[in-house]
């Protein structure tokens, strides 16, 4: 499968860059023209990323998150990437409603509603060096 | 992007209106102000209107769990009113719909 078109772009871990992210994110998928509900649930998992990246990646601490985006002639691939802390645990990470920061009043549901709303979901991670996620979306047309 | 809140109080239901986009970014912002008018005056019931809101992630349910759990606690209930379809798709897949009614 050749890529049809390719952006990356780095940004501060700062909680208002999680609306940067995915109006950008849904921005670049326009071209494909996918339908809202395909780009509502594009955008969701994208702010769920980031904002994992911000909380738990970097402890809300100053970071630099990279993120990366191809696109398929109908598909996306989202690459998003912090140089955190990283987990410890993934398969722990993903049983829904776990979190490691219930003081935050996190419900522990990111990586769920990113399965859910993606097509394919893939983490790798390293403690004390980062997390890499990449997912996918396939665009049904209306 | 900005999340406006308002807050109107009758008898003892306290009724939030959201506007925006609820991520974690606008959740940090507006818990404490919902917390403070729980607090400061008896509330049987917080409702929840959500028509305004244009997106919402998991921190959204973070913020309904976490008021759900607080209103509970002073023996009160909660609702969610007017969530639109994209919103309802991720109240229903966190079971928010089998904690409180939403309609």
């Amino acid at each position: 499968m050749q890529p049809i078109n390719r952006m990356k772009i780095e940004f501060d871990s700062k909680s208002t860059n999680e609306a940067f992210a995915r109006v950008v994110v849904a921005a670049f998928a326009a071209q494909l023209d996918p339908t809202l509900e395909d780009l509502a649930d594009l955008k969701t998992s994208v702010s769920e990323a980031v904002t994992n990246a911000i909380i738990h990646g970097y402890e809300q601490k100053t970071g630099t998150i990279y993120m990366e985006c191809i696109l398929y002639s109908n598909s996306i691939k989202v690459i998003i990437e912090d140089h955190g802390i990283g987990i410890e645990d993934i398969e722990k990470a993903k049983t829904p409603a776990f979190t490691t920061k219930p003081e935050l009043e996190r419900s522990g549901m990111g990586f769920s509603v990113m399965e859910s709303f993606m097509d394919t979901l893939h983490i790798e991670s390293e403690k004390g060096k980062g997390t890499k996620i990449i997912m996918t979306k396939r665009f049904s047309r209306d | 992007m900005t999340l406006d809140i308002t807050i109107k109080q009758e008898n003892q239901v306290l009724t939030v209106y959201l506007k925006g986009e609820l991520d974690h970014h606008a959740v940090s912002k507006i818990k404490d102000t919902i917390d403070l008018n729980i607090l400061k005056a008896p509330v049987k019931k917080l409702v929840l209107d959500m028509s305004g809101v244009t997106f919402m992630d998991s921190s959204g349910i973070g913020l309904i769990v976490g008021r759900f759990n607080r209103i509970r606690s002073f023996g009160g209930s909660m609702t969610i009113k007017n969530p639109s379809q994209t919103l309802l798709k991720i109240l229903k897949m966190s079971g928010i719909d089998q904690l409180m009614k939403i309609n």
